[in-house]
């Protein structure tokens, strides 16, 4: 019986299980831009879809459930559908024959490029003996109460920019206005 | 890893998921036989083994009761052929109904089915955030759907798939938000400690009758149940997203619908109906025998059966509403209304503090 606990410390599954997640997530996302058998819109969207709940899985393991939760409902539930629903809306035979063009792939490269270069710089400021501060692990009234508190003033500003989003949506689809 | 954990898990997995498949074949039976008492007919009569006439008195009572009808159903289902129509995106077509079941599967993982049998609690996985889950597996469920409209790859599955799309979508956050008035009021995310909290204080439906309602109807538009199975309408769109499917494959939609009424139904009786507890008969504490665990099991089983029951009959009695009618509903009535419960339970809250 106790063969299997010998064999895999408890401490040591955890990591198991972030390889695991991170490998599914980048898999998942290569697969979304460049899969070999399908340029299927609809496929790369459901593989983001696969993409962001293996991000969730992630957030598991940091004993952020409350985040992964509304990882799952916000991006793969709500978003991902409606993603879906406007491409499934759209002519996408055009979009499957359209070649690759280069100014595009170095625009992206660049892009891509200069947003790895941030997060390798921020790996090599961190400590990585730093233990993370374990008060929001997985309490949803901590989280709550740091969001309302603390952090207050960039949530908010955050909320009225998606606002103005809204509103130019709104505004952009509405033809003759009153 | 602690494999007592594991062992109980299983086993525990095994069963609901059992039960929960038995339960989804004689809901069909009681879809039918409802249906048939409202419409003044008889219902399945007749379907019997060739050993239940030997029965004495028994065998003609189950035979008249169409007890054996789902057994009849399932093999129908089963040896059928299974036919791919030509057209069709095949990867989605297979996938479709899978994906409609997995999550109606999963939702009931959280919900606490009893309360303590043998040292063993009466749930399958007791999370903090164990509402946030079923919200997060439910919203996945509308992939099943518009993956079959989109498959079938012809105008109605794929117009049936577009609306339950935005329909699903629409009245989520309707049901998101009537829930919170009773987070606000418990304080607490976890399905077991709401269910604590109510043994002590009374059920919640006495202090959210309005969240109950808002989340009563957005269950019967998640479910695609009439009155609100625009993606299955099938005076206007043949048969709307399983159009193109036959055979087991079709039934899996079938068992996915059921399975989301009845997790749906476990939801309501957990949420606003005390779960497995009854306020008399000291029924509201956690079992410390056997026999009391499976009194306690067998309350939330008729709870949820009555609400199995509610299911149908509103199916039977209400004309489906028309797709305006559904989103204006959905957003200036409901949305609206859960926002104001949200407030007034908070201000309610606040000046009791």
């Amino acid at each position: 019986m106790d063969s299997l606990q010998n064999l895999i410390p408890e401490t040591m599954l955890p990591d198991m299980m972030f390889y695991v997640f991170a490998g599914l997530t980048l898999g998942f996302g290569i697969l979304v831009v460049a899969n070999p058998f399908s340029r299927n819109p609809v496929t790369s969207a459901m593989f983001l879809v696969l993409a962001v709940i293996s991000m969730a899985g992630l957030f598991v393991l940091l004993h952020a459930f409350f985040l992964a939760a509304v990882q799952v409902i916000v991006y793969a539930g709500a978003v991902m559908v409606l993603f879906l629903f406007v491409i499934m809306l759209l002519d996408i035979k055009d979009e499957q024959k359209r070649k690759i063009k280069k100014g595009f792939l170095l625009a992206g490269l660049l892009s891509v490029g200069t947003i790895a270069g941030l997060f390798i710089k921020g790996l090599h400021a961190t400590r990585l003996d730093a233990h993370p501060s374990p008060t929001t692990e997985g309490d949803t009234a901590l989280l709550g109460k740091l969001l309302f508190g603390q952090y207050v003033l960039p949530f908010e500003v955050v909320s009225v920019l998606l606002l103005v989003a809204m509103v130019g949506v709104i505004l952009l689809s509405k033809k003759d206005l009153k | 890893m602690d494999w007592n954990f594991i062992i109980f898990s299983a086993v525990k997995i095994a069963v609901v998921i059992g039960v929960v498949q038995g339960m989804v074949a004689y809901a069909v039976l009681a879809e039918r036989k409802i249906s048939a008492w409202i419409q003044d007919r008889v219902g399945p009569n007749r379907t019997a083994p060739p050993f239940a006439k030997h029965i004495p008195v028994l065998g003609r009572l189950l035979t008249r009761l169409g007890m054996f009808q789902p057994l009849a159903d399932g093999l129908k289902f089963m040896f059928k052929e299974d036919f791919t129509p030509a057209g069709v995106r095949k990867i989605y077509f297979f996938l479709a109904p899978a994906i409609a079941v997995i999550p109606a599967m999963l939702t009931v993982a959280v919900i606490p089915f009893g309360s303590v049998l043998g040292g063993q609690k009466m749930v399958i996985a007791d999370l903090n955030v164990g509402i946030l889950y079923t919200f997060g597996i439910v919203s996945l469920g509308v992939y099943g759907i518009v993956l079959a409209g989109y498959a079938a790859n012809s105008k109605f599955p794929f117009l049936g798939g577009i609306r339950s799309s935005a329909q699903m979508i629409s009245y989520e956050i309707s049901m998101g938000l009537s829930v919170i008035p009773v987070l606000l009021i418990v304080g607490n995310l976890n399905l077991g400690q709401i269910i604590g909290w109510q043994a002590q204080h009374g059920w919640l439906i006495l202090y959210a009758p309005l969240a109950f309602v808002i989340f009563l109807v957005a269950s019967f538009a998640e479910t695609n149940r009439l009155p609100f199975d625009l993606p299955e309408a099938e005076t206007e769109l043949v048969g709307g997203y399983h159009t193109e499917y036959g055979s087991m494959k079709f039934a899996l939609f079938f068992l996915g619908e059921y399975s989301n009424m009845i997790a749906s139904s476990g939801m309501m009786v957990t949420l606003f109906f005390g779960g497995w507890t009854l306020p008399f008969w000291g029924l509201d504490h956690p079992a410390a025998t056997l026999v009391s665990g499976i009194i306690h099991i067998l309350i939330f089983l008729v709870k949820m059966a009555a609400f199995i029951v509610l299911f149908i009959w509103v199916r039977w009695m209400f004309p489906r509403f028309r797709y305006d009618q559904l989103m204006d509903l959905g957003w200036r009535r409901f949305l609206p209304l859960a926002l104001v419960n949200i407030l007034i339970t908070a201000i309610i809250l606040w000046m009791r503090a």
